[in-house]
């Protein structure tokens, strides 16, 4: 009971999420009803669903970034506002939103300056953090001189510098061209199972989710809802070849199968396609 | 390359200044008064005649450049004592845009954390903004006893305002993410504006500080109008005006002398830019430089 307590680093219980229109014309929106789960400490979890599901909203309610209409969220035994006060979240958008007037280097720094750190320690953990992620090289260069697929690298080495308890991403790699994308999922693998840090993965991308997850979370639009969660039982250590083992299509398809039954009319049938073709 | 770079600016400046001076001088060859060079037997009446470009209104290029070397009564050049008014003027107008753009700064950093503040103060300092400056100076000025620091407070007057309505501009133009994320770090307010809002916007108070340099040559210029000081260009031009009917070339000069400052205040501010701006994204327009 203790053990598996401590273990736990996100509970979410009855969370749910109401966005009340402003003015008249805008409709009160029911995003997420209902939110039960528990993450354990060292997993990697991906929501998944249709778009407007809310799982982009589950993601910030966890990091405390938007409030619960009901329900309570619970980070490392705390409640989540008190775990961001304390600092336990790394963020990763879709965007890398890395600071244009900083190098890549400071840019890395920036959170660890924000909680005062002194300068040599800010300086050798950022470059700890860009060997990495194997931007070394590029630590004196503006973000507007890095690729898309360095950039986000970048920031996901600006999010692990505070040795956060939980790393939050949202679509991290959604803007990225599937080979880019591919080879950022390896990478973040290896940046995972070296910092064993638990991850938070929102993903519009069925192959994706199954690659990268110890479990996949399944949700439907309108309310939100989780309407199935696939444990993905492939190895832990995954690589390229993880791609073409006969059992990770067998979790695409069910993971495929989990989103067409939940499917609202919200799923875009272009995507569903694209998916299939991509896998 | 780079030099031709760089030299490429200036001589598109020098090529359209050369064009508007022969357009000058072709409008009265078209429609002036007669040319007359005893010395050099030569005489032209041009063919019609418009008031707009007759001696008076328009006098002769070579007439103004003649009346920089007249002397005073005290030997000194027109020239030389137009400088000196210039650089009086340039004190001026140097702290009223240093205090313009403090305050500008100040009160957007104030107005973007009160937002009562902003829907309620804003009005105000439109309306500020439309009152003539002439109307504002005397109050100021003889305020502040006409010394030149009124004057200075004239010129504020006129700077601070661009620069307000830039920099809140400026403060809110960073990804809504990039406020995401400070959150995720528990940044408290300072430590956005300090980290994040500040920076974020010099592309845009740069803008404001062009508008905002020319704007403080004109305010030191028109301050020291009621305040009768006459170390300045502004009284350079009052005392012209005053001679303009027999000698309209000292206040064409005189002119010329505020146009320059105002030049030079501008390209004081996109030095300034360049340099400050290295490490931001390149735009369309940094791109040039």
């Amino acid at each position: 009971m203790t053990d598996s307590q401590t273990d736990t680093v996100v509970q979410l219980s009855g969370v749910s999420k109401v966005f009340e229109g402003r003015g008249q014309k805008a409709a009160r929106v029911e995003a997420l009803s209902g939110i039960d789960l528990s993450v354990r400490r060292g997993e990697f979890i991906s929501l998944i669903g249709p778009s407007g599901c809310g799982k982009s909203t589950l993601l910030r309610i966890v990091g405390d970034l938007i409030g619960v209409s009901d329900g309570t969220v619970m980070v490392n035994g705390k409640l989540a506002r008190e775990a961001r006060l304390a600092r336990e979240y790394g963020m990763v958008f879709q965007a890398p939103v890395l600071f244009d007037w900083r190098t890549v280097q400071r840019n890395v720094e920036l959170p660890l300056e924000i909680i005062g750190r002194p300068k040599q320690e800010r300086e050798a953990r950022a470059r700890e953090m860009l060997a990495l992620v194997e931007l070394g090289d590029f630590a004196g260069h503006h973000p507007w001189q890095l690729s898309g697929g360095m950039q986000q690298r970048a920031a996901i080495a600006r999010a692990l510098a505070l040795d956060p308890a939980i790393l939050l991403m949202d679509e991290p790699f959604g803007a990225l061209d599937e080979m880019t994308r591919e080879r950022m999922n390896l990478e973040l693998l290896r940046i995972w199972e070296r910092t064993a840090t638990t991850v938070i993965f929102v993903t519009h991308s069925i192959p994706e989710a199954v690659f990268l997850s110890t479990r996949v979370v399944v949700m439907s639009a309108r309310p939100g809802r989780i309407t199935k969660i696939v444990p993905i039982d492939l190895p832990r250590h995954r690589d390229v070849e993880t791609r073409e083992m006969e059992h990770y299509f067998e979790l695409v398809t069910e993971v495929r199968e989990s989103l067409r039954g939940s499917e609202g009319e919200a799923v875009d049938p272009r995507r569903v396609a694209a998916e299939g073709l991509s896998a | 390359m780079s030099t031709r770079r760089r030299l490429r600016p200036a001589l598109g400046f020098l090529l359209i200044v050369a064009i508007l001076l022969v357009g000058w001088e072709a409008a009265k060859l078209l429609a002036g008064d007669p040319w007359r060079f005893p010395d050099y037997g030569f005489y032209w009446d041009p063919p019609l005649r418009w008031k707009p470009v007759n001696d008076l209104n328009l006098p002769h290029l070579w007439t103004i450049f003649g009346a920089f070397w007249e002397l005073d009564a005290k030997g000194e050049t027109y020239l030389s004592s137009l400088i000196g008014a210039a650089f009086f003027t340039a004190r001026e107008s140097a702290l009223g845009f240093a205090l313009g753009t403090g305050v500008g700064l100040g009160l957007a950093i104030v107005l973007i954390h009160v937002k009562v503040l902003e829907r309620g103060l804003v009005p105000l300092l439109v309306a500020s903004q439309t009152v003539p400056i002439i109307a504002i100076a005397p109050v100021v000025v003889v305020g502040l006893r006409a010394g030149w620091f009124g004057v200075a407070i004239v010129a504020t007057y006129l700077t601070f305002f661009p620069v307000t309505i830039a920099a809140i501009r400026g403060m809110r133009s960073a990804d809504p993410r990039a406020f995401e994320l400070m959150r995720s770090y528990a940044a408290g307010r300072r430590t956005v504006l300090r980290k994040l809002r500040l920076p974020a916007s010099p592309p845009y108070l740069f803008t404001a500080f062009k508008i905002a340099a020319s704007a403080s040559v004109v305010g030191a210029i028109v301050g020291e109008f009621p305040a009768g000081i006459r170390d300045g260009l502004g009284g350079a031009l009052l005392q012209a005006m005053q001679y303009y009917s027999f000698s309209p070339q000292d206040l064409w000069a005189a002119i010329a002398a505020c146009a320059a400052l105002g030049i030079v205040a501008f390209l004081l501010v996109v030095t300034a830019e360049r340099i400050a701006l290295r490490g931001y994204r390149p735009t369309e327009d940094g791109a040039r430089a």
